[in-house]
């Protein structure tokens, strides 16, 4: 029903989401429609990206261009998956719009910068530290500074958020100056894969990333704290009528999230240049994953993930010359005009 | 939608107030105003420069505040006002050799049209809360990128104001430390000061606070919604705009970074928070309370007490600082420094 819809004008959608709106328009808003009007949106979506996989290769004629920015993408797109669902859980539970997620995700870089200057430690042995200590910063954060303001407006919560990953990024400027820092894997190479090239430590990212948010999605939906989780998104005041410690429960959520954007940041150490500011731009990429996926909808905001990498990589090949950013801003101001439910709507 | 309507953090100054106190708004304008022109000439050399930045901080806040305080749209982009202020007049003047007071009101006709633009389509497809504040935010950054990367305006290396033989009025250039910059400035915040207190008494004005307060009400009594929010968003990038022409002309230096940084955008916004959102007064007195921040700690650390001698030399602390500020004030005094004065002295 929508290949020419979705011919015609392909190349402003890097990651397809417009033509998406044609399919999706229809059942939209009816809890009826659910499964079987998620699936065709699932379809949509992989018709979109093969359809902007194919215009990326007639566009640059090059096989291996395009397999490249394929591979490279979806790899970096898990960790951005990762990253996001942390903060889509942070949405979807406490109605929190989270601007320190970067910044957390800057602090657990410079926790895998330490030990791996300090110890020589093989850089994934810092997720056994920068999780648990995320895991308890959030913590802490949740019960100390947001715990108050629940419930007492968005701004303000969006503020203590902004303000903290001020304090954070400047933190870390201080302490460590603003030199930029790398971590490097031992033994990093590259690795043909499906006739790209990609190294060792972006398979390992992307594949950590997936068992993570894996072992997140299972933490969720077969554990009673999981099941508790899903009760307070659905409603707080419901799941406090069946005995659930709501208060604890967020600060649960809160931790487990920033818990992600901890694990996250140890494994794109070796992957970036590690500055104070480094967190910013991996926390733009979040909102945006999350927005698409949906917000508060963990699984969708993998799959975002996915999708925003690929944007990213297939949009340096649409818009050369430019900042591979523009074109997921381009495809953020598309899905939040056209779409502002996401992809795959809200379902935490 | 599934956005969650936020209620405004700034209902405070909702109240109609009775006449008389407009004309005291109007005096204390005056007062102040005449009592700070002697400043510069009993000022130091270094302080007089950081006067100017309070006043160039104090526009910004107040343009963010007639369209975030008095209208209840937050606005997460107001960099994007700011740079196209100052890419607006330093184009014309190094290009095209116009003077940057003609510069100024193309730049402030720019900034209004461009959010004419992103209200009309945020508020078209109803973006409210975080979703309308990321939009704003998207629009800065695309506008950052497309900066970065096009030839037009020198991409990421910007430009230089071109040094004149004599000092000019006609082209806001004087020597060194001249207190005529600190008189402009002066006048630009009370320009900006005056029309936001005519526009808060003006009927569009009342119509605002109306829409923020209650959209479904005001729009039952026949209240345009639309063109009320669009006056008040066009309003205030006008005004932050003027705060960029100003800027480039007194640091004679403009990149893609500092004009449209998201930093530039959070330095909108937190004057605006620290002295209280949705007050005539509050923009200034956050402007005379963060704008000196910077240089005391960038004093405090070049000559640090013995307990914080490794942090000599360092940067970010002023941030940290603000940030600090920043989490308390909304904790704590949630309607701001001025705002709890005025509430307090009000009880009275």
């Amino acid at each position: 029903m929508n290949p020419e819809t979705t011919a015609h004008d392909a190349p402003a959608d890097s990651g397809g989401v417009v033509p998406d709106e044609e399919v999706a328009g229809a059942p939209a808003g009816s809890r009826s429609a659910g499964r079987g009007s998620v699936w065709v949106r699932v379809g949509a979506a992989v018709l979109v990206v093969v359809l902007a996989v194919g215009l990326a290769y007639l566009r640059s004629g090059s096989g291996v261009v395009v397999s490249q920015a394929v591979v490279t993408g979806l790899l970096i797109g898990g960790v951005y998956g990762l990253i996001a669902m942390g903060l889509t859980l942070i949405f979807g539970v406490l109605d929190i719009v989270n601007f320190a997620h970067g910044a957390f995700l800057a602090l657990a870089l410079y926790i895998t910068v330490s030990m791996v200057d300090r110890f020589g430690v093989h850089p994934l042995v810092a997720l056994l530290v920068a999780v648990p200590v995320m895991f308890g910063l959030g913590a802490v954060v949740q019960r100390f500074l947001l715990a108050g303001s629940v419930g007492r407006g968005l701004e303000n919560q969006l503020l203590i958020t902004l303000g903290l990953s001020l304090l954070i990024d400047n933190g870390l400027l201080l302490f460590f100056g603003p030199n930029p820092r790398s971590v490097s894997l031992p033994g990093d190479q590259g690795v043909e894969l499906f006739g790209a090239v990609a190294t060792v430590s972006r398979i390992l990212a992307f594949g950590v990333a997936l068992v993570l948010a894996a072992l997140l999605y299972l933490l969720l939906q077969r554990t009673r704290l999981g099941t508790a989780i899903r009760a307070v998104a659905a409603s707080d005041s419901g799941a406090q009528l069946v005995g659930i410690d709501t208060r604890r429960i967020y600060m649960v959520t809160f931790a487990i999230g920033t818990a992600c954007a901890g694990a996250a940041g140890v494994l794109v150490s070796p992957l970036v240049t590690i500055e104070p500011t480094t967190g910013e731009l991996f926390n733009i990429i979040a909102f945006i994953v999350v927005v698409l996926g949906g917000m508060g909808n963990v699984l969708g905001a993998l799959v975002g993930g996915l999708l925003i990498g690929l944007v990213e990589q297939l949009g340096a090949l649409y818009l050369p010359g430019q900042s591979p950013l523009l074109s997921v801003f381009v495809v953020f101001v598309l899905v939040l005009f056209l779409r502002p439910q996401g992809l795959f709507g809200r379902r935490a | 939608m599934t956005a969650t309507t936020p209620r405004t953090s700034g209902t405070t100054a909702a109240s109609p107030l009775p006449r008389p106190i407009w004309r005291r708004h109007l005096i204390a304008l005056a007062v102040l105003t005449v009592v700070l022109v002697p400043l510069p000439l009993v000022l130091p050399d270094a302080q007089q420069s950081v006067a100017v930045r309070v006043l160039v901080f104090a526009i910004m806040a107040i343009g963010w505040n007639v369209m975030s305080g008095f209208g209840g749209m937050f606005s997460f982009g107001h960099a994007a006002y700011f740079g196209l202020g100052a890419y607006v007049s330093v184009w014309l003047l190094v290009e095209r050799g116009v003077s940057p007071w003609i510069g100024m009101l193309a730049g402030m006709v720019a900034a209004a049209a461009f959010a004419l633009l992103i209200g009309f389509l945020s508020l078209r497809y109803r973006l409210k809360g975080a979703y309308f504040a990321l939009a704003t935010f998207a629009f800065a950054e695309m506008l950052r990128l497309i900066a970065v990367n096009s030839d037009l305006v020198n991409r990421a290396v910007g430009y230089n104001v071109p040094l004149r033989p004599g000092s000019s009025w006609a082209f806001i250039q004087f020597a060194p430390g001249s207190p005529n910059y600190f008189w402009i400035a002066l006048a630009l915040t009370s320009l900006a000061l005056l029309v936001s207190i005519l526009f808060l008494r003006s009927r569009t004005g009342r119509f605002t606070l109306a829409v923020r307060d209650d959209e479904q009400a005001a729009a039952a009594v026949g209240i345009p919604v639309m063109r009320t929010k669009l006056v008040s968003i066009a309003l205030s990038a006008a005004i932050t705009s003027v705060a960029g022409t100003f800027y480039v002309q007194y640091f004679f230096f403009v990149d893609p970074d500092v004009a449209f940084g998201s930093s530039v955008s959070i330095q909108a916004i937190l004057p605006a928070v620290i002295g209280g959102v949705a007050t005539i007064w509050g923009p200034v007195v956050g402007a005379a309370v963060l704008g000196p921040l910077n240089d005391i700690t960038a004093t405090l650390l070049r000559n640090p007490p013995a307990a914080l001698d490794f942090l000599q030399g360092r940067a970010g602390l002023d941030v940290i600082v603000y940030a600090v500020l920043l989490i308390l004030i909304v904790l704590l005094l949630p309607q701001g420094i001025y705002g709890a004065i005025r509430e307090r002295v009000g009880r009275r």
